[in-house]
């Protein structure tokens, strides 16, 4: 029971904490993290858009896993549909 | 007096303001609505907007607003006796800081968390906006310089803080990497940094470090301000979570503590203040009082960088339209009660009233140096602490904060700078190297340009305090409108506005006469353009708001939003 007690307390202290030392720079840091995945699309898109990519056999596959993400990203800056063609993912 | 009565008249107002004052502004005036789904919900995002809690976010706010700066102004400002300074921090904060920040977050938050320069131009018009943006300019460019200076003053007065202060550094360098990989637990680090920067705090007495006198055709002062230069430069070129990111955790840590040991050794020791209430035998070529002391205290009561944070972040994380009285007029208490312990230090900290004097022997003199020799006194006899410990202790805390402020600032001038590139098309300034340079020119011209030894860095602090007056004057301005576009009743900020608008431009004038009676033309041309905005920004409140409330008169209908 004791022991109980003293774990929620720990685990709330952490909680505090980890909010403490997260809240204010969590949209810097998300921020850049987003830069980096915008790169990466463009990678994984760059033949669409006409830039030649030798690894583009490779990377073929994994656009569909980004699809989601490229939503996201087109309606971020401010496309409400899908400037691709061969997109449609709305 | 006795400091102990000082401390709880302060501290009791400051929480009367809270219970009644803050209640009264949030539920009558700005009329705080629980059910208000605020940008944080609406636009919730997981980046930008995020619900936050609200200790945590009072937390955030209150250490990104407590800064070096509610210490040097006050520290300062007991030249003329603690009397006025004490009022002017009590009442200040409490009739003009709180409204003005949890007012801030508030207008923000009503305008889909808006950060106040976009408001300005929203709210108030373009024209407004632009001057916004110069003067946020010149407080960066003030702040960076006036903090380098007071750094490199209190690591030539205190050697024994070199190695803690630096070693902080490497400290928070190691914590970043650790909680950044996941290593261990957060909790565990905080202990872990924690201890080890005390530890180094402990060491540092024994190991004081001092530059040369002369370093080449450098003195020992302007090789710290160059280096220290050199450090937020690279510091505010790093990603968030290398540096700034553990470092303003442990800072918010050590303010704390630092706050706790403070109020509690005035408690035990109830050490007599020496300083006199109102100081009749002033030093030659000390400035008026009025209105000198309100840019002095500056931050210690209210200031417009408040303001920034408040829009700019807080704003985009408030969980519930009721916390912004916790977290804004709560955090401006917080602000005021460090303050009020930077009064007490410089005032009560020391044997007898001709030491005192001895160390406020001109004005721009005592300040942060002052707080730190008199705070160690008191920790001295409150807790026991040996005096040299004890300023290691206080100068640490005090350098960490400007240290931060400084890489910060840095950071948003270089955004600017960027910005500009962006606006003018020129290409080299969008990129973060030759931007940061800038900044760092920018701000090295004026710690050099206002003293030529870099020793000029004093010279400009009722400067910046102007500059960050006016700053709040705009943010007091864009919420009156607020008020009267939504027919409530505008006093309760338009007086502080008008208030800080009138002490504002005479401090400038005041000063605006000394500059050119030492025929100092650099600070002179400063304070015009300073004078300047201070009038423009007068005559587009009278302008905003006779329009606004002839508007509201020719349309009688109530606005119910």
């Amino acid at each position: 029971m004791k022991f109980d007690s003293i774990k929620a307390w720990f685990r709330q202290a952490s909680f505090y904490a980890e909010e403490a030392y997260n809240a204010p720079y969590r949209s810097a840091i998300a921020r850049a993290k987003r830069e980096e995945d915008d790169l990466f699309m463009l990678l994984i898109f760059s033949e669409m858009m006409g830039v030649p990519n030798p690894a583009s056999y490779y990377t073929l596959e994994l656009q569909p896993l980004l699809m989601e993400r490229f939503h996201d990203w087109h309606t971020r800056i401010g496309m409400p549909h899908s400037p691709l063609d061969n997109i449609k993912c709305c | 007096m006795n400091a102990i009565y000082l401390m709880l008249m302060g501290l009791g107002a400051m929480a009367l303001g809270y219970f009644v004052y803050s209640k009264f502004i949030c539920e009558k005036i700005f009329k705080v609505d629980p059910y208000f789904r605020t940008p944080a919900h609406e636009m919730q995002d997981g980046v930008d907007y995020v619900p936050t809690n609200k200790y945590i976010l009072w937390g955030h706010h209150f250490t990104s607003v407590a800064g070096a700066a509610p210490i040097i102004g006050p520290a300062i400002a007991v030249i003329w006796g603690w009397v006025p300074a004490f009022l002017w921090v009590v009442f200040g904060t409490i009739f003009f800081a709180g409204v003005h920040d949890a007012g801030a977050i508030w207008a923000s938050a009503r305008n889909k968390a808006k950060s106040i320069g976009s408001l300005t131009g929203d709210i108030v018009g373009n024209r407004a906006r632009s001057i916004f943006m110069i003067v946020i300019f010149l407080v960066l460019i003030m702040v960076n310089a006036v903090f380098a200076v007071v750094i490199a003053g209190q690591l030539i007065n205190f050697p024994s803080a070199t190695i803690p202060v630096w070693g902080a550094i490497v400290v928070a360098l190691i914590i970043g990497q650790l909680i950044y990989r996941k290593l261990i637990n957060l909790l565990l680090v905080t202990i872990v940094g924690v201890v080890a920067l005390y530890a180094m705090i402990y060491v540092g007495p024994m190991l004081p470090l001092a530059l040369p006198e002369t370093l080449g055709p450098l003195s020992d002062n302007q090789s710290w301000i160059i280096i220290l230069f050199a450090y937020a430069a690279i510091a505010s070129l790093l990603p968030v979570w290398m540096l700034l990111q553990p470092r303003d955790y442990i800072n918010g840590i050590q303010l704390f503590i630092g706050l706790i040991l403070l109020y509690g050794a005035v408690l035990i020791s109830g050490p007599e203040i020496v300083a006199p209430a109102f100081n009749t035998d002033l030093p030659a070529g000390t400035p008026s009082m009025i209105p000198l002391l309100f840019v002095t205290i500056a931050c210690g009561a209210i200031s417009g960088f408040h303001g920034l944070v408040s829009s700019g972040t807080t704003s985009k994380q408030l969980d519930k339209e009721p916390d912004v009285r916790f977290v804004g007029y709560f955090g401006a208490v917080g602000e005021g009660s460090l303050a009020l312990a930077a009064i007490i230090a410089a005032t009560a900290g020391f044997a007898s009233l001709a030491d005192w004097q001895s160390i406020y022997h001109s004005f721009g003199q005592g300040g942060v140096s002052a707080f730190i020799s008199g705070g160690a006194n008191i920790l001295q006899q409150g807790v026991g602490m040996d005096t040299v410990l004890a300023q290691t202790l206080l100068t640490v805390m005090v350098v960490l904060f400007a240290g931060t402020t400084m890489d910060t600032g840095l950071r948003l001038q270089r955004y600017i700078f960027q910005e500009w590139g962006n606006i003018y098309n020129i290409g080299w300034m969008q990129k973060a190297v030759p931007a940061t340079f800038l900044a760092v020119g920018s701000c090295l011209l004026l710690a050099f340009g206002a003293g030529g030894d870099g020793s000029g860095g004093m010279l400009i602090w009722p400067l910046f305090g102007t500059t960050n007056q006016l700053l709040a004057g705009l943010t007091l301005l864009v919420i009156t409108v607020m008020l009267v576009k939504k027919r409530r009743p505008m006093w309760y900020t338009l007086g502080p506005l008008i208030f800080l608008l009138l002490m504002t431009t005479l401090a400038l004038l005041t000063q605006l006469k000394s500059f050119y009676v030492k025929g100092d033309w650099f600070l002179f041309g400063l304070d015009l353009v300073v004078l300047a905005a201070a009038i423009l920004v007068s005559l587009e409140c009278t302008a905003t708001l006779t329009k606004q409330i002839k508007a509201n008169k020719a349309n009688p209908v109530t606005d119910k939003t």
